[in-house]
């Protein structure tokens, strides 16, 4: 078979609507990954023991099983477990929130530990309680310092959605191994695709070099 | 009433007794310089005073506030006992004003109009209005330190507690800081400073406290001590550090 490029036009409305979905549930993901990892991220830098241990347990099952298994669990042993019906795309979502909230506690926990004690004494002893210190001073220092690790875990969310395949959520790879399926155009459509995650990519990564120039890190 | 009691104040870190049982009372005007070799206690004192180190027995009163009463309390204790640290601790991402402006509005409930025009004043005060809208990145030590004294200075409180506060800085730089602190001293600050400068402490200082092994060894004038140090081990230390 000759490589013809051309064909990938045709195919090009069909690969946008599968970046389409590999973004909703990237964004989604994300940030319901951004809550749930700055809570068990503070859980485990400010949490009493029990918070702590909560939040150190959910980090170490996610971080210990890969991505494929756990969405897995979520879609098919979850259902028999809790008796509730959960389709691939919720599956999918849910996966990553689970995923990147644990990634991202570890790097929220870093941020705010690495933050000089010095600052935090000097706003208490300005007469704050601890929760404006951490508010006002140590939060904003430590966000500074979150910008460059949160991109990298957001570049890789993104790419872990392409492991949704496996229960048949209709993202980008899997938009692509099913025009595959119909043309075996293997080098034309898994090109296309790479292009695709590229774009998508380099996007994030623009963004955050922005952030990043705007934002000195102190 | 004395601005602040101790009233056999003892600190243990695990089993390291600290301070052992403290008495000392310091009335307000005081200039109190406190020196002592390495690990004496005299950072634990000073912290104990604004609760940055909860004290383990004995009382502590500031202003008639006991450290002993709880979190709300402290926070008292903390606006009326401004602290000065070794290493600034300045906020990095805010200016030098925003810096001062800071603990009125946060600590106090100041406006920020308010607040912003009483942190200008401080900062002409330690000779930086110019400097206003610099960050401490921006700044030298010696200026960043003038800055902490006026951040401290903004929340108004009766008490200034200086922890080393030219330890940091290169010799050129340290006078510019001393100076401000002698003029506070002048206005009638009470203060407990922590220092090596003995020059410091014979023209400023009213009182000169030398510790030892947590324990309070010598108290007396500062030039008298000096002139007449009544033990060989705080001759010793004099002849150390200068
Ligand atoms: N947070 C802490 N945990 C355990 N030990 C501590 C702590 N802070 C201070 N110490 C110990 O308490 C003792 C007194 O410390 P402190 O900092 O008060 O001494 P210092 O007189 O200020 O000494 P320096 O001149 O070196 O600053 C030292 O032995 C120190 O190691
Ligand atoms: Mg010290």
């Amino acid at each position: 078979m000759e490589i013809d490029w051309s064909i990938i036009v045709g195919f090009i409305p069909e690969l946008i609507n599968g970046a389409k979905v590999t973004v909703i549930i990237t964004l989604s993901g994300l940030i319901g990954g951004m809550i749930l990892g700055t809570i068990a991220g503070l859980m485990r830098a400010y949490g009493n023991k029990l918070l702590n241990s909560i939040a150190f347990i959910y980090i170490e099952i996610i971080r210990g099983t890969p991505i494929v298994v756990q969405v897995m669990f979520l879609y098919f042993a979850l259902p028999v477990l809790a008796d509730v019906r959960i389709d691939p795309f919720a599956a999918a979502v849910l996966a990553i929130v689970l995923n990147a909230g644990a990634y991202i506690a570890e790097i929220v926990r870093g941020a705010f530990l690495s933050i000089n004690k010095g600052l935090s004494e000097a706003g208490l002893a300005l007469g704050l309680p601890y929760w404006k210190v951490l508010v006002y001073i140590v939060g904003p220092v430590a966000f500074r310092r979150l910008i460059p690790p949160l991109g990298n875990q957001f570049i890789v969310s993104l790419k872990d959605t392409s492991l949704f395949i496996v229960i048949g959520v209709g993202e980008l790879t899997r938009t692509g191994q099913e025009i595959m399926a119909a043309n075996f155009r293997a080098v034309e459509i898994w090109t296309a695709v790479a292009v695709f995650y590229l774009i998508m990519t380099g996007f994030l990564t623009l963004t955050l070099r922005l952030i990043e120039n705007r934002m000195r890190i102190l | 009433m004395s601005i602040i009691e101790f009233h056999g104040v003892t600190k243990r870190f695990g089993s390291l007794v600290v301070l052992d049982e403290v008495d000392l009372n310091i009335e307000q005007g005081e200039v109190v310089v406190l020196i002592g070799p390495s690990g004496s206690g005299k950072s634990t004192l000073l912290r104990c005073i604004n609760g940055l180190e909860i004290i383990s027995g004995g009382d502590l009163m500031v202003d008639e506030l006991s450290v002993n009463t709880g979190k709300t309390t402290l926070m008292n204790i903390r606006k009326e006992a401004g602290m000065v640290f070794q290493q600034f601790n300045l906020f990095p991402q805010m200016t030098a004003l925003e810096n001062v402006a800071f603990g009125p509005r946060r600590s106090r409930g100041v406006s920020k109009a308010q607040a912003q025009e009483e942190a200008m004043a401080l900062l002409v005060k330690v000779g930086l209005g110019d400097k206003a809208n610099h960050t401490p990145g921006e700044l030298s030590g010696g200026q960043q330190q003038r800055v902490a004294i006026a951040r401290a200075l903004a929340v108004k409180p009766k008490v200034m507690l200086f922890d080393e506060p030219t330890s940091a800085l290169d010799p050129e730089l340290k006078q510019e800081v001393l100076s401000v602190m002698n003029q506070l001293a002048e206005e009638g600050m009470t203060m407990v400073v922590v220092t090596h400068e003995m020059t410091f402490a014979q023209q400023v200082g009213t009182r000169l406290i030398y510790m030892e092994h947590g324990r309070i060894s010598v108290d007396g004038n500062p030039r008298d001590v000096i002139a007449n140090p009544p033990s060989d081990r705080l001759k010793d230390f004099l002849v150390h550090v200068n």
